[in-house]
């Protein structure tokens, strides 16, 4: 384990912005932080930076607890929200600066630095200010500079914050290769899910200071450990529910007043549990009414609201129950329209192996 | 800077007590009972009734008086205009127009204008002269700080107001003049003080009858050094200093103005 | 066609004002340097009244200036004192500016009100405050209390303006050098500093340039022996009443302020090469 988080609590004014945190981040692995703000995630970076440190708790890097170190001691580096990138020195003599702090001999410094920036595909703009480049680039250089002397772990504090729709999508994909192909460990701070999903090999959810779930990109979003979690991450259609039956293959749920539905099998879960059902937008098939499906799970409803998303649309249904479930189904029809209106009556149907049960 | 230094500290309070000391010293000294501004002997308020009963530092505190209104109220209304101006027009030369008799040394103005006076104009130098001086290098300070204001303001607004259906006077009156207020009246202060306190450029336009406070103070400086001296600065310094507290308190622009 | 009216009305009194009691007055100084002194002091006339003396346009004010070599030495010495002024200014402001920008908002303004409050008090006064104390040291009318005077007249000229630059460092910078492996001193030296430099010319311009031309510090503080250029100009304007050499010396501090602020704009705009 390259980074562990033991414990680590820090208070402001009696509140507990970190609530005993326990995490422990691999070696090469690109780890984010997720959670809505103040959450806390912000906070730890500080802390994991040396800009703070921990009322109670230790962090350890490599085994070696880091109190007392300050932040120019550590080999830990950070990207920051607004790239902090020095107005008054080239992109150049930015990328430079930690060899410069290190004390790396002149001859050493300019073939590191070029091959940082050509990593970043910005070798051309070394002699460049600040103030002439755009914000993807001058994200390209902050990554750069924090590259540059090969640190033990990366922080990022939402370095994708700024930039338009475009080119945040870009910058994802650069940040992926861009690690890969480093192989230093990066830990991102984000609010927004969809990058999480993308960028990261795990996640940790966080909410007011603790952390909810830590876990692959995948367990997170198809195995929610709360509902926390399931809502907070993409849209989820939540139903109360609770354990009928438990066998080896599936666990049978009593919905109230919807009946009883199939569900996928959950260790642990036995008869009389209660719960929630965790059920993604996009497992639930739409078909037009009486066109009945072979799916297990199927109730009747009627369209209540429809948004057109170009390549999807987002559905929501009302079915028994006064419940209303999300829906999102692709736009199949002639010339991609929509396949259903508003009052449209059809039948909403899920897979026996589709949605997630959560414990209470 | 995480954590200031002892040091630090230890040197602003050296600069402050080099500021404050010579000052305290002079205001300390108005009350020595001794002729010498040497050691001290004991209380007395008998520099002030001698400086009350002094009949030409009353009329050199008169004229300060009538030149610094006079100067100050026109210099305001004219260095409101340049400010809104320069904030507005941007034109070439009107910054540097305005902006130049503050930047250069005063003696500059001082010189140039006696010359004006009595070469071109042939006028007896006195009262109108030193108003006239007055108001040229108080105009920029006005222009400054009135400047300094509208920077800081949404320009959108003003054009809201034309959107909305203000003519030019209208907005001006609704809009502008209500905002730059602060920044007017904390001008109006500002060239007031300066007027009362201008010593270099007064010198060279009061010519002989005429004295001001700093003029009459520096004749007593050169001739006979008394407590009296003393006095009548404790009490300028007094006066001055209430005047600059009201115009921060009115507009904090004019610290940001300077430079 | 409202709007230029607007113009014209808000930008044609304050002009005309500076056109006619500063523009009209520089020039006319200018003019008068090639002019004859009168006979009982002020300007010969341009054409000849009947009367025998001098009249016209001539050199000879600056013939004078520049032959005798004293002019010019005078000149470098009000040059020098002005340069060691800036510098003990620039010293003892830089600590303090950094100490308020540092500070919490609320503190700062009251730190900042306590700097220009001595700025209050009367010129004079404050020289006379130095009279005071340097007499029982037997420092008066030397060239340190000259250098005193000045310092401590024009010491605020140097801490605002490096203040309102200091002030609005963003902090983020320092912490990314510190993250990045900067010390203190590293970070103060190739951060801090740099950025600072547009202060610094701002404030070193506040101060040179009006030190150059100062004439009641060195007559107060420093008596008769150390006369600097502001001193020669009195002499000749009220004194010896030639005008002429008067303003030709004028001229010349005029030439020399100007130069200066040249090279400040030039200094000023190259190490803001960076910063927008």
């Amino acid at each position: 384990m390259l980074l562990e988080l033991r414990n680590v609590t820090r208070r402001f004014g009696g509140v507990a912005a970190v609530d005993a945190v326990s995490l422990g981040i691999e070696s090469g692995e690109f780890f984010t932080l997720l959670g809505p703000s103040g959450c806390g995630k912000t906070t730890l970076l500080r802390m994991i930076a040396g800009f703070d440190a921990p009322d109670e708790g230790e962090i350890l890097l490599d085994g070696v607890d880091l109190a007392g170190t300050p932040p120019e001691h550590r080999p830990i580096h950070t990207v920051f929200q607004s790239y902090a990138l020095f107005p008054h020195m080239s992109v150049e003599a930015n990328v430079a600066f930690p060899l410069v702090m290190s004390r790396r001999p002149k001859a050493e410094t300019a073939p590191l630095v070029r091959e940082s920036l050509d990593k970043v595909h910005l070798a051309d703009k070394a002699a460049v200010y600040p103030h002439e480049l755009s914000g993807g680039q001058k994200q390209r250089v902050a990554l750069a500079r924090a590259l540059v002397n090969r640190p033990r772990l990366l922080l990022l504090d939402e370095p994708l914050g700024a930039l338009d729709a475009k080119l945040r999508e870009q910058m994802r994909s650069e940040l992926i290769r861009l690690q890969r192909d480093v192989g230093i460990t990066f830990v991102f701070v984000t609010h927004a899910q969809t990058e999480a999903l993308a960028l990261s090999h795990r996640i940790a959810v966080m909410n007011a200071g603790r952390v909810e779930q830590v876990d692959t990109a995948e367990r997170i979003y198809g195995q929610p450990a709360n509902r926390f979690v399931a809502e907070f991450i993409g849209m989820c259609n939540i139903l109360p529910a609770e354990v009928k039956t438990a066998n080896a293959t599936h666990l049978s749920l009593d919905l109230g007043s919807l009946g009883e539905i199939v569900a996928p099998l959950y260790p642990g879960v036995r008869a009389g549990h209660r719960g929630l059902l965790a059920l993604r937008p996009e497992q639930i098939r739409l078909s037009p009414h009486g066109h009945a499906d072979r799916l297990r799970n199927q109730f009747e409803g009627t369209v209540q609201d429809t948004l057109y998303l170009g390549d999807v649309t987002h559905y929501t249904i009302e079915i028994a129950g006064g419940y209303r479930l999300q829906a999102l189904a692709p736009n199949s029809g002639v010339g991609r329209a929509q396949l259903f209106r508003i009052g449209d009556a059809l039948t909403v149907a899920w897979r026996h192996d589709a949605g997630h049960f959560i414990r209470d | 800077m995480k954590r200031r230094s002892l040091v630090l500290w230890a040197l602003a309070a050296a600069v402050y007590a080099f500021l404050y000391v010579p000052l305290a010293v002079v205001v300390l000294f108005s009350f020595n009972d001794s002729a010498l501004n040497a050691g001290w002997v004991g209380f007395t308020t008998r520099w002030y009734e001698i400086l009350f009963s002094d009949r030409d530092m009353l009329a050199a505190a008169g004229n300060s008086l009538l030149v610094a209104v006079l100067s100050s109220i026109v210099a305001t209304v004219l260095g409101t205009m340049a400010g809104i101006a320069i904030h507005r027009y941007r034109a070439r030369f009107l910054p540097a127009l305005v902006l130049t008799p503050v930047a250069m040394p005063e003696i500059l103005l001082g010189v140039s204008l006696l010359l004006f006076f009595r070469q071109v104009l042939d006028l007896t130098l006195g009262l109108a002269s030193i108003v006239a001086a007055h108001i040229t290098f108080s105009i920029g300070f006005v222009a400054i700080v009135v400047r300094a204001r509208l920077q800081g303001m949404d320009d959108a607004i003003f054009e809201a107001a034309r959107d909305l259906g203000a003519s030019p006077w209208q907005g001006f009156r609704h809009v502008t003049m209500p905002l730059i207020a602060p920044a007017v009246v904390a001008g109006a202060l500002m060239s007031f003080t300066l007027s009362i306190d201008d010593f270099v450029i007064t010198f060279f336009t009061a010519g002989v009858g005429v004295t001001t406070l700093p003029l009459q103070i520096y004749s007593l400086i050169k001739v006979a050094v008394t407590p009296e001296v003393n006095a009548v600065s404790t009490l300028l310094m007094a006066i001055t200093l209430t005047l600059i507290v009201a115009a921060a308190r009115i507009a904090p622009e004019i610290m940001r103005a300077r430079g | 066609m409202g709007a230029r009216l607007t113009r014209w009305l808000i930008s044609a009194p304050p002009s005309l004002f500076l056109v006619t009691f500063f523009l009209a007055p520089s020039l006319i100084m200018v003019g008068a340097s090639f002019r004859h002194p009168g006979a009982f002091g002020g300007l010969a006339p341009l054409v000849a009244a009947g009367r025998s003396g001098e009249h016209g346009l001539t050199l000879d004010a600056y013939a004078f200036l520049f032959g005798d070599w004293i002019y010019l030495w005078i000149c470098l010495k009000s040059f020098v004192v002005a340069a060691l002024t800036t510098l003990v200014c620039l010293l003892l402001a830089y600590p303090l500016a950094l100490l308020i920008a540092a500070s919490p908002r609320k503190r700062r303004d009251l730190l900042v009100l306590l700097v220009i409050l001595p700025f209050a008090s009367n010129f004079l006064v404050r020289v006379y405050a130095w009279m005071i104390v340097l007499g029982p040291f037997d420092l008066l009318y030397t060239q340190a209390a000259v250098l005193i005077g000045m310092v401590y007249v024009h010491l605020p000229f140097m801490i605002l303006p490096l203040y309102i630059n200091l002030e609005k460092h963003d902090p983020v910078l320092l912490d990314a050098a510190q993250d990045l492996g900067a010390n203190r001193w590293q970070r103060f030296w190739r951060i801090t500093f740099p950025l600072s430099l547009p202060g610094i010319f701002a404030g070193s311009a506040l101060v040179f340039i009006p030190v150059l031309g100062m004439f009641a510090i060195p007559e107060l503080l420093g008596g008769t022996r150390d006369i600097l250029i502001g001193n020669l100009i009195k002499e000749q304007f009220l004194d010896n009443r030639d005008w002429p050499l008067g303003s030709a010396l004028s001229l010349l501090l005029t030439a020399m302020v100007l130069a200066l602020a040249w090279v400040a704009l030039r200094l000023a705009r190259s190490s803001m090469r960076g910063v927008s």
